[in-house]
């Protein structure tokens, strides 16, 4: 599933699989930016098929619970959406598998906090699994967590970008992507901006240069190597 | 013997047999008691303590029929039409409830007979009988007055008239008995005499459909009752299927060897036929109880209820993919409502009100049915978005600072940031036509930081304080 963003679509090569298994890192303080990158990934992967939206119920009380009104503002259809309160990372990922078996769904959201121990190893390549076998999305979104390994097909680590400088209209939303892990290809980093109207990601208009070319980077992608081997 | 207040005056409330032989009788003053038999063993009354004993035999003899309902202070009335067969005939039945209730330590009186009236009365005073239908007359008619637990001057005017039983009662003429005693007594007569009938009210509503396995040999193992859960399902599924209709909620009532009674429901958002289906949630319900389902000595009785009856579409009418999908969507959400509770799991539906805070509901997604609004855009054609993507329940106060050279500052949650640029007020009048409260309207501004984080901040009329609302994409 192509995410509309060239320069990112040609390192996925082509676009994002979707039975697989993605994981979105908030940098510490942009989390709603990266909630609105998951919701994003989350739209082009359902493709029109309904999404579940699990959180923990502290992500909530400490972030803000999801709007419905931000998620219409966003271009997303509030009636295709289904939130679920999840008490602990226990109950969010169980519900989660359970979820990932259901294809009626496009995609599910599991938004949590920190590095609960139960997201282990063995949790990441269920989900992986589940989502592989049903086709349907599974999106990883984590508050204040440190990196671990995990069966994820990408990783992201997001934060939000400026607008625009002396404009008027203050655009669309606009996030700072740092594709970490690419299972496919290589990483890169890309300001992407979410267009509301046509429901997909887009290069900003006002700068054409992207904020580093994509693959460079040895080191992060040496030590994603050095992962996939522990996770092996 | 057992003592209880009523006004003033201690009095001797219940007695046992022994007590009873050596002459006292229930309702004598307690000193009396006492002046009669000086050792005698008193025990205070525990009326809350009997009404739940009550209501747990009620419980147990919920296994004869669901129809039945508490007698209060000690009595319970069991509608059993069209159930004793299952037991093997009305005395075999009546004797089951009585040998069981014996063995289980209590003394019991039991009768049977058309109406509940007639039956208590002969509970009362011939303990075992089984009267046939239409030999009421006969078999009440000599009874004491009292068996038919008049108040006090009733009974008593009766005796002073010289009528002792009830047959001397119901003999005099019908007009002279409402002009001393009212219609109600009248009425009260014939059903004792199964001239008249008044159906008891059961505790619980009846459920729609049942179907129940009992045990000669108790239960215990997970495997049986999963097993037996998935027959009775078939059963109902039969049952429901006949009809064209579907269960919203089901409710399966383990009865517990020594007594004890312990339901589950489980509800589906749409009407449920499908065995497996209504065995899953059962599943995913018991998995998730937070004081698991304990069999003690195991379980004699096993009976599904299925209610909230709807009509539901054949399975093979659903080849339709959008159809198949939105009800393949919707045990989702019952398996995980099942599970975690129906308020865990909530669909998002637009209300007609321009408050931001109120725009739009979280409902339990079983029951949140379709939207009565449409979701209203606020943005126009490629404006970034007017409502954050995160909202916090209690705006989050903020404090605003203004620097020599015009920049604005915020501190929020300890940090100190830079607004690059802040846009408004957007102003939201409150819905000043309803309830009368004079609040004020609320100003509302974008505001965006060094870093690219775009919130949404308040500001109070009022006190001028400034507030986080949310948080933008």
């Amino acid at each position: 599933m192509p995410l509309g963003h060239a320069a990112a679509d040609a390192c996925l090569g082509g676009g994002l699989k979707r039975a697989a298994l993605h994981e979105v890192f908030a940098q510490p303080g942009h989390e709603t930016a990266a909630a609105g990158f998951a919701a994003g990934l989350a739209a082009r992967l359902a493709a029109g098929k309904n999404l579940l939206w699990i959180r923990q119920d502290y992500c909530a009380l400490e972030f803000g619970e999801l709007a419905a009104t931000g998620l219409l503002e966003l271009g997303l259809d509030p009636a295709r959406v289904l939130l679920m309160r999840a008490a602990q990372a226990e109950d969010a990922l169980r519900a989660a598998l359970e979820a990932l078996r259901c294809r009626a769904l496009g995609a599910v959201v599991i938004e949590l906090s920190g590095n609960p121990k139960c997201l282990d190893l063995t949790a990441s390549r269920r989900l992986t699994l589940a989502a592989e076998e049903n086709g349907v999305a599974a999106l990883l979104l984590r508050f204040t967590a440190r990196i671990e390994p995990g069966s994820a097909q990408t990783r992201w680590r997001v934060r939000a970008a400026p607008s625009p400088a002396q404009e008027e209209n203050w655009g669309q939303p606009r996030v700072e992507a740092e594709l970490t892990r690419n299972r496919q290809g290589a990483t890169g980093n890309w300001v992407m901006e979410w267009s509301c109207d046509d429901g997909c990601f887009r290069e900003p208009a006002d700068r054409g240069a992207v904020v580093s070319a994509a693959g460079d980077g040895p080191p992060p992608a040496a030590l994603e190597k050095d992962r996939r081997s522990v996770a092996a | 013997m057992i003592a209880g207040r009523s006004g003033n005056a201690q009095l001797v409330v219940a007695l046992d047999r022994k007590a009873s032989a050596l002459g006292l009788h229930v309702g004598q003053p307690l000193a009396d008691a006492r002046a009669m038999l000086p050792m005698l063993r008193v025990v205070a009354e525990d009326a809350p303590a009997d009404a739940k004993l009550l209501e747990r035999l009620a419980d147990w003899c919920d296994r004869f029929t669901p129809f039945l309902s508490t007698d209060p202070p000690r009595g319970l009335l069991l509608d059993v039409s069209g159930a004793s067969h299952l037991f093997g005939g009305e005395k075999a039945l009546l004797d089951r409830i009585r040998g069981e209730l014996r063995r289980q330590g209590f003394a019991v009186r039991g009768a049977m007979a058309s109406t509940a009236l007639a039956a208590r009365a002969l509970a009362r005073h011939r303990d075992g009988c089984v009267v046939a239908s239409g030999e009421e007359s006969k078999a009440i008619a000599p009874l004491p007055i009292e068996a038919l637990d008049l108040d006090e001057p009733t009974t008593h005017a009766f005796r002073r008239a010289g009528l002792k039983t009830i047959g001397q009662a119901a003999g005099r003429k019908r007009a002279e008995l409402t002009a001393r005693f009212g219609a109600r007594l009248v009425y009260t007569i014939d059903t004792a005499l199964a001239r008249a009938d008044r159906p008891i009210s059961p505790r619980r509503p009846l459920p729609d459909y049942r179907a129940e396995r009992n045990f000669a040999e108790p239960v215990a193992t997970e495997d049986v009752i999963r097993e037996t859960l998935l027959a009775l399902a078939g059963a109902l599924s039969e049952l429901l299927e006949k009809r064209g209709e579907g269960a919203r909620r089901l409710e399966a009532v383990f009865f517990r060897a020594d007594g004890i009674v312990r339901r589950i429901a489980v509800e589906a958002g749409a009407p449920l036929r499908e065995p497996a289906a209504m065995v899953r949630l059962f599943k995913e319900k018991l998995s998730a109880l937070a004081d698991p389902l304990d069999p003690g000595f195991g379980f004699d009785l096993i009976r599904l209820c299925a209610d909230r009856i709807g009509r539901a579409e054949a399975l093979a009418q659903q080849f339709d993919s959008d159809a198949a999908r939105e009800r393949e969507l919707g045990f989702l959400v019952d398996r995980l409502a099942a599970r975690f509770g129906k308020d865990c799991i909530l669909a998002l539906r637009p209300r007609d009100t321009h408050i931001p805070e109120h725009a739009y509901a979280l409902l339990p997604a079983q029951h949140a049915g379709a939207a009565e609004h449409s979701w209203k855009k606020l943005r126009g054609k490629g404006e970034a978005p007017r409502r954050p993507l995160r909202s916090f329940s209690r705006a989050e106060p903020l404090s605003l600072l203004r620097s020599v050279d015009g920049q604005y500052r915020i501190r929020w949650r300890n940090t100190q940031r830079l607004l690059t640029r802040i846009e408004g007020p957007e102003r939201i009048a409150l819905d000043w036509w309803r309830s009368g409260n004079s609040t004020p309207a609320r100003d509302y501004y974008r505001a965006e930081d060094e870093d690219g984080r775009r919130l949404w901040l308040t500001r109070d009329p009022l006190s001028g304080q400034w507030a986080v609302q949310g948080v933008f994409a």
